[in-house]
């Protein structure tokens, strides 16, 4: 999972960190337990923060915390891009 | 409320009558009162050429002409392009050429093309942008019009 | 399906479906739309840029005969300032209410505040004019690095710089900061040979649709909404509409009409709560329309901008490091797409060393909206200059250096992910074997100027279906309004499948009601997303029609195959069945048959495109002609090639538009000064040559026929490939757009 610059505060400059979880949720527990203070970064009410869109492997996913990954995906979080274009 | 005007004229080949208020322009008494709604407005003040008419032979933008104006004249509009028989050639080109996008623009378009072939039948490309410079498209770029209008003028038909 | 598949309907030119009806003037779009009993609606709107609302005064209006109803901001639900999903993006229910009908405050000239339904248009002005409304004014803030300093006027009482799920403590007019960072910037300035820092503006831009805004809503007693209009997501009003006017989805229509151009600028809703609450206050339908001017004060332009760029490259022409400071103005709320300038700006070449940090600022103009590919072109005016300005020290070719620096599969981008299969790589070099750049160009004052862009393209939501008629035609159902000719490239993907002509495919663009979910046509997605619905809506048709070929042989559905449109029978070579013998015997078979399919396919492909501009300025005026233009693109495969040109030739004209001539003008009380197709210039036939297109296929793997999305991409090169040829024809580099006369002659002659 690659870490936004703009949270590399919260993990000592680290930029991208091997993460396990089955879902983009359970990474994102299992990366505040290594970095505290990431979580409520990412995510609000349940939700990733509206602003924000997790892209597997280069492609952006509607699903949200519930995404299912895979063992050697890449997770980027990048901004949303709101109303169309 | 302004008294409505009885108004007389000849549309698309046809006698017709229609009442208007003296503000109303012939792109609104096409459009609201008549129903032929072929016409477009995309800026009102003669500057886009969507709203093209022929009037007494002569290409105008029907924003810019009173509807009351038109009376004991000759309109013709997009509606009146095309005949029982069959497509005008400009419109059989326009879409062999692909030549419309949104096609908002294409009535204006090709009543104004019309008009220019009338004078004209063998205009150059340079002819022809001239002409329809007035006539403004955003989706096209225009290419593909100018080349519809050019083959459409090669189309022996296309001086009648 | 391989890539080297002959095709029988993809890559063919057919009629389109709906092309009779635009050539003849019948085909119905939205202010076309008539109806008994219809009301007419008309705006009025902020003439300041800036101001507080203290009062409003409609007793004049009202009492005029013929004045059916009046409302205000007040007659919409309140709007909580929170945050509402729409499913493929997220805005803020009070800023989208706002900027229906003002609250307390106007941000913009032009910011609509009331609303009056009349028996007719002329009537609906005239009751305008009769009312007061009493605004204390306020300075305003027009340019976005002014809104970005302290002293600058504020907005919003409440707004804070948002930063990646964290907020600063400080009322500020910076929305948002995001940032971008690969490897380590500084370390590969140092590396580099040659560094170039440059600054760019732009001014704001419309999208220039020549089809003004329109909507018209008939709210029924029983509490259901039906809303007529031109719009490019039917489904995106409906879930906007919901929560605006405080009822259920389930509640609203919404029949798209056909729409004269969009570009992104016909998503956002404007005018429908409008329609629909003067339509519930007279019980009759209320048609709203707007007119030109207001569409440029009223609607969304896209950002003007300032961005800072730097680039370091060794002298061997290898990038090491680019750094880029962008600020995009969003107008009055926040929400530019500076996101997407920052996911663009840097994306043809592969550079190990990135920093972006962009800012999307408010300031009194009306709120941006989307204009293909929003924020691209303005980043690549940027970079792309620079990148010519590299080339032109390094003394080595600009399609050259785009060879030895061209991103690629696997290639990261500065956002993070890394590219899939692209055709960059393949798109410079298709112009540099081109006619045009290898033919010189002769001539006094001329110049030849070449730049690239990217855009990423979106997948979302489509839904299909398929219904086979007793003639073995079938009709599509689909739900993206048909801009550009998707109708067309639609239906021929399912007849590829089906074995049909195109023609024998009959799409027809349905409403919220009759179609399932569909979002936008927008973001080239449309003959990528939906079209994979209809091939996929195709491939059920195919086997429930296998089923019934079985059926009349009674054999099983394995022991059938199709071909080309032919059901065979796999034991007896003489047993053949066309679709259309087994359409015409569905109803002793089983009944109708009907495909359907609901895609949310991943695997986008993103686009590029290098553009060659030849022009010559005159150096007594400092007008610009275009001699010359030819668009690059790799289009993953052109499904119809014609309408695939027509958005290369589309775009490539709008960006030359936005290069030379159009911007706001903005006068000293923050009014726009040229809200008219006179004065906001856009190019005419007579501005241009033919624009030469070449169109290079490197498939996307992740649809079925290899489509990529087409029809953004075009508008992002024009500017910055301008830029470039005016400094070859002048010696003068422009960092402003637009690169208007007389702004070319104060730098010509500046320079002596």
């Amino acid at each position: 999972m690659w870490i936004p610059s703009l949270l590399q505060s919260l993990t000592d400059g680290v930029d991208k960190v091997v993460v396990s979880g089955a879902t983009v949720g359970e990474i994102i527990d299992h990366l505040e337990a290594r970095f505290p203070g990431v979580k409520d970064r990412l995510v609000q009410g349940g939700e990733i923060r509206p602003h924000i869109a997790v892209a597997i492997d280069g492609d952006v996913s509607p699903e949200g915390l519930e995404q299912d990954v895979q063992e050697s995906s890449e997770i980027h979080f990048i901004p949303a891009l709101s109303g169309g274009r | 409320m302004p008294m409505k005007v009885h108004v007389q004229t000849r549309l698309n080949g046809e006698e017709v009558e229609f009442l208007c208020e003296p503000r109303q322009s012939l792109l609104e008494v096409l459009r609201d009162v008549l129903g032929l709604t072929g016409s477009k407005e995309g800026c009102n003040n003669g500057n886009c050429g969507a709203c093209s008419v022929i009037l007494d032979g002569v290409l105008v933008n029907s924003c810019c002409v009173l509807g009351v104006e038109t009376a004991g004249r000759e309109v013709t509009t997009i509606e009146g392009i095309a005949s029982p028989d069959g497509l005008h050639p400009l419109q059989q080109k326009f879409l062999e050429h692909a030549a419309l996008q949104c096609g908002i623009c294409t009535p204006g378009f090709i009543v104004a093309a019309k008009a220019l072939l009338d004078k004209n039948p063998h205009p150059t490309e340079h002819q022809v942008r001239y002409w329809l410079a007035g006539n403004l498209c955003r989706c096209t770029g225009y290419d593909k019009i100018i080349r519809a209008v050019l083959d459409a003028a090669q189309t022996t038909e296309a001086k009648v | 399906m391989a890539e080297t598949t002959t095709y029988k309907v993809i890559g063919t030119r057919p009629i389109r479906h709906d092309g009779v009806d635009k050539v003849t003037g019948r085909a119905i779009y939205g202010a076309d739309v008539q109806m008994a009993g219809l009301l007419h609606g008309k705006v009025l709107r902020s003439p300041h840029a800036h101001a507080r609302i203290r009062s409003i005064d409609v007793s004049r209006a009202l009492a005029l005969p013929g004045v059916k109803a009046v409302m205000t901001g007040a007659d919409l639900p309140p709007a909580e300032d929170r945050i509402i999903n729409l499913g493929e993006g997220a805005v803020n229910l009070k800023y989208l209410s706002n900027n229906i009908l003002a609250g307390d405050k106007v941000l913009y000239k032009g910011h609509p505040v009331v609303a009056v339904a009349a028996t007719s248009p002329h009537l609906a002005e005239e009751a305008l004019a009769l009312i007061h409304v009493d605004y204390e004014v306020l300075p305003p803030v027009l340019d976005v690095r002014e809104a970005m300093q302290d002293s600058a006027p504020l907005l919003h009482e409440n707004l804070k710089t948002k930063s990646l799920g964290q907020e600063t403590d400080k009322v500020s007019n910076v929305a948002t900061h995001t940032q971008f960072k690969l490897g380590d910037v500084e370390k590969g300035f140092q590396e580099a040979d040659v560094v170039i820092e440059r600054e760019f503006t732009t001014a704001t831009v419309h999208q220039g649709y020549i089809e003004p805004h329109n909507a018209t809503a008939m709210w029924n007693p029983d509490g259901q909404l039906t809303i007529w209009e031109s719009t490019q997501g039917a489904f995106t009003v409906q879930r906007q509409l919901a929560p605006v006017l405080g009822i259920a989805v389930a509640q609203i229509r919404v029949i798209p009409a056909e729409i004269g151009g969009g570009f992104g600028g016909k998503i956002n809703l404007y005018l429908e709560p409008i329609a629909a609450v003067l339509s519930q206050k007279t019980g009759h339908p209320v048609k709203v329309l707007m007119n030109r001017a207001e569409v440029f004060e009223s609607t969304g332009p896209t950002p003007g901008s300032y961005i800072r760029v730097k680039m370091g490259a060794t002298k061997d022409g290898r990038v090491t490091a680019a750094q880029a400071y962008m600020a995009y103005e969003a107008g009055g709320y926040p929400g530019s797409p500076i996101g997407a300038g920052m996911m663009c700006i840097f994306s043809p070449y592969d550079i190990p060393n990135v920093l972006i940090d962009g800012f999307d600022v408010v300031v009194n103009k009306p709120k941006t909206a989307p204009y293909r590919a929003p924020g691209a072109t303005n980043a690549a005016f940027a970079s792309e200059t620079v990148v010519d300005e590299l080339c032109e020290k390094l003394g080595l070719d600009p399609l050259q250096f785009r060879l030895r620096n061209a991103a690629k599969e696997g290639t990261r981008r500065p956002d993070g992910p890394t590219h899939p299969r692209i055709g960059y790589l393949e798109t410079v070099q298709a112009a540099l074997d081109s006619d045009h750049y290898r033919t010189p160009l002769e001539g006094p004052n001329v110049g030849r100027g070449v730049a690239s862009g990217y855009w990423f393209n979106v997948g979302l939501q489509s839904s299909v279906s398929i219904n086979v008629n007793a003639d073995g035609s079938v009709t599509l159902v689909e739900g993206s309004t048909d801009i550009g000719g998707t109708r067309a490239s639609i239906a021929m993907q399912a007849a590829e499948v089906l074995g049909l002509k195109a023609e024998e495919v009959r799409p027809i663009v349905a409403d919220t009601a009759s179609v399932g979910y569909n979002d936008v046509t927008g973001g080239s997605r449309t003959t990528f997303a939906s079209g994979y619905a209809a091939i996929e809506a195709a491939q059920d048709v195919v086997r429930q029609m296998t089923e019934r070929a079985a059926r009349i042989w009674k054999v099983e559905p394995p022991d059938v195959t199709f071909a080309d449109g032919v059901f065979h029978h796999n034991n007896e070579a003489d047993q053949r069945l066309t679709f259309q013998e087994v359409a015409a015997q569905l109803g002793r078979t089983g009944g109708p048959v009907t495909g359907r399919a609901t895609v949310a396919p991943r695997g986008v492909g993103g686009a590029f495109a290098t553009h060659i501009v030849d022009l010559q300025v005159d150096p007594e005026t400092g007008k610009v002609t275009v001699l010359r233009y030819t668009a690059v693109q790799d289009v993953g495969k052109a499904i119809h090639p014609s309408y695939v040109e027509g958005q290369m030739q589309g775009g490539a004209v709008q960006g030359i538009g936005w290069a030379l001539n159009e911007e706001y003008f903005y006068n000293n009380t923050g009014a726009m000064a040229n809200a008219s197709f006179l004065d906001y210039r856009m190019p005419t036939s007579l501005d241009l040559p033919m624009i030469d297109t070449i169109l290079v296929e490197v498939p996307n793997p992740g649809h079925p026929f290899g489509v990529r999305g087409v029809g953004e991409v075009p508008i992002v090169p024009p500017v910055a490939a301008i830029a470039n040829a005016i400094y070859r024809a002048t010696g003068v580099r422009l960092r402003h757009s637009p690169m208007s006369p007389g702004r070319v002659m104060t730098e010509v002659l500046a320079k002596g």
